[in-house]
């Protein structure tokens, strides 16, 4: 029982520094930040009084009041749902035709993945180029010069550039999707050829014969098999468009309107831009509860079956 | 294994593994024949041509205005990789092979870090960094990835420590062994693979890492993909120097992904798949 107890204590004391800085790192932070939503610190002067004069929930009740909050909800909401479809559309076809093992498929599969090895920061400032390469024109070349000259001019419009709204869907976003997708399809195509290679061959095989047609054994078969791999994915994905910082910030900014603004922009302008520092941080809560959200109900059963 | 499949079939599969290697590769072709041409000849209007003669005027430019950035993102990344990666190592062992009361409580606990959104922590990160005298610096950087690395390399040391038999630490107890001489002679030799996994990741991840970087340092200290994104902030933008900038940014991690590809997508999967 001595021994045991020892051995406890020097399992703590390995463990000691990870847990001190986390503590403090992680969870001392965060309760300072929800400290600081709830001040009223959003000038640089009531910052340096440190003065403790609580607001309640004024900062967050203010920031769902704004336009550009509101925008920025709407722009996460469809900026993740599109990125996760388009993810899941091509990297799931990708790894459909890469599990027939064709000629040449390990170059394929290796080139789809590359992006992944890339900061999102050099994603960003390549596809602006792309897109509309020098200072914001009012028409932006780049791609449509190349539709242009290939005569399909019906594809030219605005990019990121464009003030349009769909239902609460800023199409400028379509251009920030497309360089997040290109980024990250290849990671759902490795993940869902991961699975596909652990199915009994057998099993198609058998359906085949049975009379299944290829649709049938996607939806009836492998989909059903590799539902747990998918909302692995989804998980992670939607993880990743909360934090698409990086992308937008190198590649578009704020955008005319917010066009292509999110929480995490809001959250550094205000936070470092303009020394609002409750704001800043109350939209910071709000994005650590988006991400709970998200992910509670998801470890929780991960858990429960482990 | 293979179905039969009729040409027509095999034709439209590879149309679309083409049509997708044309996607993926149109930034790679707009990357690399802009920078290879001289600012006279970069222009709008002949963006998607190829250069009519290889000028390293651009890569020149960019390395002599990126190089301190780059060496500042290596002071920066070997030594955050190799911390996180040890102390994760040891942090795996310990839950997976000395569990106490409250241990899995306690991984449930470090593993949290990992799903947070950084910026719930970022202002009382930089305030803290600025008390302690770290802030601006390429030491307090590192600290700031060693710290948040630690959920992950923990998961990913402790998965592949959990499938060690039990009873290789027991018999090895009975010899007399403790705690810290059987990590160094049974659990430290078995994980070089899975070292060689978390390294890859993390030199990756923190290498490309960008929201710390910009909060957290200075024009002295900067790592080099916020000196990319200053690239583009000057009056004129050199766009055959940004994109050679761009180059530079995201060679380290190519160079690591061609030549140890297969280690990068166990860590891809390790980090989101659980087991």
């Amino acid at each position: 029982m001595k021994r045991k107890h020892k051995e406890s204590l020097t399992s703590l004391a390995i463990l000691s520094p990870s847990i001190i800085t986390l503590a403090v790192f992680v969870y001392g932070f965060i309760s300072r930040s929800v400290q600081i939503s709830l001040l009223d610190w959003d000038t640089f002067s009531s910052f340096m009084r440190k003065a403790k004069d609580y607001v309640g929930l004024e900062n967050y009740a203010g920031l769902f009041r704004e336009a550009r909050f509101q925008t920025d909800l709407w722009n996460t909401l469809y900026f993740t749902l599109f990125f996760i479809l388009g993810c899941l559309a091509i990297g799931i076809l990708l790894s459909l035709i890469l599990n027939n093992k064709p000629k040449g498929g390990y170059f394929f599969q290796n080139l789809y993945l590359f992006p992944m090895a890339i900061s999102f920061v050099v994603t960003g400032t390549v596809w602006r180029w792309i897109f509309a390469p020098g200072r914001l024109p009012d028409n932006p070349r780049g791609i449509n010069l190349l539709f242009e000259q290939l005569g399909l001019d019906v594809f030219q419009w605005g990019w990121f550039t464009s003030t349009g709204n769909f239902l609460g869907f800023n199409i400028a976003l379509v251009a920030v999707i497309i360089a997040a997708v290109w980024q990250y399809s290849g990671y759902t195509m490795a993940m869902w050829l991961a699975g596909l290679r652990g199915i009994d061959q057998q099993l198609i095989e058998a359906a085949r014969i049975d009379g299944a047609s290829k649709w049938q054994v996607f939806t009836k078969i492998l989909f059903p098999i590799q539902k747990p791999i998918t909302l692995s994915a989804i998980i992670v994905l939607a993880h990743v468009s909360l934090k698409a910082f990086a992308l937008i910030y190198a590649m578009t900014g704020s955008g005319p309107n917010n066009v292509t603004d999110i929480p995490a922009v809001y959250m550094f302008e205000a936070t470092f831009r303009s020394n609002r520092y409750s704001t800043g941080s109350a939209i910071a809560i709000v994005l650590l509860m988006m991400v709970g959200l998200l992910i509670i109900p998801y470890l929780v059963n991960s858990f429960k079956e482990e | 294994m293979d179905e039969k499949m009729t040409t027509q079939e095999k034709i439209i599969r590879y149309a679309i593994l083409i049509a997708f290697a044309i996607f993926f590769l149109i930034p790679m072709y707009v990357l690399l024949s802009t920078s290879l041409k001289s600012f006279s000849e970069v222009s709008i209007n002949t963006m998607w041509q190829l250069p009519d003669s290889l000028s390293f005027e651009g890569f020149r430019e960019a390395f002599t205005k990126l190089a301190p950035n780059v060496l500042n993102s290596f002071y920066l990344v070997i030594p955050a990789t190799l911390l996180s990666a040890i102390m994760g190592s040891m942090n795996g062992y310990v839950l997976s092979h000395w569990k106490f009361k409250g241990s899995d409580t306690l991984f449930a606990l470090i593993l949290f870090g990992m799903f947070i959104p950084y910026q719930s922590v970022l202002f009382p990160l930089v305030q803290f960094m600025q008390t302690i005298g770290l802030y601006g610096s390429i030491p307090g950087l590192i600290l700031v990835h060693v710290v948040y690395g630690l959920p992950i390399t923990t998961l990913m040391f402790r998965n592949y420590y959990q499938d060690v038999p039990e009873a290789l630490t027991e018999a090895a107890k009975v010899d007399g062994a403790n705690i810290f001489s059987i990590y160094r002679h049974i659990f430290f030799p078995i994980s070089i693979p899975s070292f060689v996994v978390v390294f890859i990741w993390q030199f990756t991840n923190i290498w490309n890492e960008f929201l710390f970087a910009v909060s957290l340092t200075d024009t002295q200290s900067q790592p080099i993909t916020v000196a990319l994104t200053n690239l583009a902030g000057s009056q004129v933008v050199e766009w055959n120097v940004q994109m050679s900038g761009a180059i530079i940014t995201a060679l380290p991690t190519l160079l690591v992904y061609i030549i140890f590809g297969r280690y990068f997508i166990k860590g891809m999967l390790a980090g989101s798949v659980k087991g």
